[in-house]
């Protein structure tokens, strides 16, 4: 198996908060929007150099997004930023009519996702998010691993023409990938090649699977770890690649089982060549206050619970 | 353009809503015939448009002419009429309203690539956020010219309309003109009895907004002075608003004043009952 180590952790909300700072450099056209968390989402070098392409939305954020989409009909490229709870759920029926049905070249960036906000509670971590986004038609929805592929992410989308959603947290995670990195929209990254099992992950749950994948090493067990750090458009040719040669399949992501990852990646087995899948997920539940390793342990989302799983899909090979 | 030429030209439009409303035996003749004046006033009269050899062009980002922004998407009828009457796009295609495999859908969408519609509304309550956006963009834009929306009076009872009126004075969006159709009826009946909006007028300037009554909001006159009124209180730091005062249904005698034709096409009788009050000014479709 391929070695990763790291040297540093970040979180990913500040590879977000860098790569903006490099956007509002390179692009005039590119113009950050927050509904009253600019601390959070790290945007204080963007505005301290930017101040006439900030637009502070105080906590409104239904007024934020359909702004966005006002914006782009001038020619702006709007980043729309909070936490992702209130930039997804709470404002579907905005993303929907103003953004995905019109077409609009808003990006949508959240802050927060899933349960490693930690201690705030279930009002404030969302697991359903990237289900309801995938599902609007034309939506790009992206989850990067660490700080570096957040920042090359947060870069590559205002090149991108078309609506996105962007999602990132803030629990502190090793720096794994390259800082020079170039990042393609809906291309799937080999982390490690193997060959009996793939372990299809998003987010910072692929540091999970390359913990999960060098103990599974140590038990005489190939994995393959491909990063999906995008959900959709999905690279079901690099899915169907992996699993020709493993014959079998584990999903890892912080999310609900249902509507994430999982179900994409399902879909594309369903349809192409039956073998079996496993889920590392939540299992359809809210979460609650604690710290984030608490949480990832309780709620199963651990690299032991990657390993568990990777046996139970060998298991069930014809 | 002339008073009564403008006149003629909301016959004629007031024609078009009641024949596409008939053709599909659906969509919102109501609310459609109360805003003619209005809309009528603005694109043949008030807004900057960009022209080429005496046409109207339609580019997505509208730069250098005045926007529109529909928020109150169920009056598309209207919209649609007063864009293929401007020449935006074929008028007889006015006749594939809300049919299978239209541009015209039944609210409007720029999904569909029609000329001059640039946002998707119907579900209530997002259009002038949207065209705050679009404000914002021309003032980044050093782009002088004006952005309209439109709103019905029921959707005030939207709690993003109240998100935007907030935004709209304190980033100062001088270059933004809305417009409430306080024609004070909705689905359910007349607004004051479903949900009582109160004054509109007074809610607004609390807000920070330039606010203007336009009691006669169904009188052509009264409309494009209103409108010019409005032009020249743009730059001085506050939005403004319009609170225009019209009848559901004006022009059909029948229809007007009454909440029943929010949403109801008429039979062939009633169609030809309102046909004949209406001159058919530029020749129908």
């Amino acid at each position: 198996m391929k070695k990763y180590t790291f040297t540093e952790k970040k979180d990913t909300r500040s590879g977000f908060g860098a790569g903006m700072h490099e956007l509002g450099q390179k692009n005039p056209n590119v113009v950050a929007l927050c509904a009253d968390l600019v601390g959070s989402l790290k945007l204080e070098p963007f505005i301290k150099e930017n101040p006439e392409r900030f637009v502070q939305c105080g906590i409104s954020e239904a007024n934020m997004i359909s702004v966005s989409a006002g914006l782009t009909i001038g020619g702006k490229i709007p980043f729309a930023t909070t936490f992702a709870n209130f930039a997804t759920g709470r404002v579907y029926d905005q993303i929907r009519q103003s953004v995905a049905y019109s077409g609009k070249n808003v990006k949508i960036c959240a802050s927060h996702a899933g349960l490693t906000l930690g201690e705030d509670g279930a009002t404030h971590q969302i697991l359903e998010d990237i289900g309801m986004m995938k599902m609007l038609p034309g939506m790009t929805v992206i989850n990067p691993c660490d700080y570096n592929q957040t920042k090359a992410a947060t870069i590559a989308i205002a090149d991108y023409e078309g609506p996105v959603y962007l999602r990132f947290g803030r629990p502190v995670i090793p720096i794994f990938t390259a800082a020079d990195q170039v990042f393609e929209i809906g291309k799937a990254w080999m982390v490690s090649e193997g060959t009996d099992v793939s372990i299809f992950a998003t987010g910072h749950m692929v540091w999970e699977a390359i913990q999960a994948g060098e103990q599974l090493e140590a038990e005489g067990i190939s994995a393959e770890i491909i990063n999906i750090h995008t959900i959709k458009p999905l690279d079901e040719e690099a899915i169907l690649k992996s699993i020709a040669k493993t014959r079998c399949a584990v999903s890892a992501e912080e999310h609900n089982r249902i509507g994430g990852l999982g179900d994409s990646i399902a879909q594309v087995i369903v349809k192409n060549d039956l073998v079996p899948q496993e889920y590392v997920a939540v299992n359809d539940s809210f979460g609650e206050s604690g710290t984030p390793a608490q949480l990832m342990e309780k709620y199963g989302l651990t690299a032991a619970d990657i390993v568990a799983a990777a046996k139970r899909a060998i298991a069930k090979k014809k | 353009m002339e008073i009564e030429q403008l006149e003629k030209v909301a016959a004629q439009v007031r024609r078009d809503i009641v024949r596409m409303v008939h053709g599909c035996q659906s969509g919102h003749p109501g609310g459609s015939l109360g805003c003619t004046d209005l809309l009528v006033a603005l694109y043949f009269e008030r807004m900057k448009l960009n022209e080429k050899d005496g046409k109207v062009v339609f580019e997505m980002d509208g730069a250098g002419e005045d926007l529109f922004f529909l928020s109150n998407g169920h009056i598309s009828p209207l919209l649609y009429s007063v864009l293929a009457r401007r020449g935006y796009f074929p008028v007889p295609e006015l006749a594939t309203f809300r049919k299978l495999n239209s541009r015209l859908q039944g609210h409007p969408t720029p999904h569909e690539h029609l000329e001059g519609i640039r946002i998707a509304s119907g579900s209530l309550g997002q259009g002038m956020s949207v065209a705050i956006g679009a404000a914002l963009a021309k003032k980044l834009n050093n782009d002088t010219s004006l952005v309209y929306v439109l709103m019905g009076d029921g959707e005030q009872q939207e709690g993003q309309v109240w998100e935007a009126a907030t935004f709209a004075p304190h980033h100062k969006v001088d270059n933004l003109i809305a417009v409430v159709d306080l024609n004070g009826q909705q689905i359910d009946g007349p607004t004051a009895k479903v949900m009582d909006n109160r004054d509109l007028g007074a809610k607004y300037a609390a807000f920070g907004w330039e606010v203007m009554e336009v009691e006669e909001g169904n009188d052509m006159a009264s409309v494009v002075k209103a409108l010019y009124e409005a032009k020249s209180k743009a730059g001085h730091a506050k939005p403004i608003m319009i609170i225009l005062h019209t009848g559901m249904g004006y022009g059909v005698d029948f229809m007007m004043g009454s909440h029943k034709w929010h949403g109801v096409a008429p039979n062939d009788e009633q169609l030809a009952a309102a046909l004949a009050q209406l001159e058919e000014s530029m020749g129908d479709y």
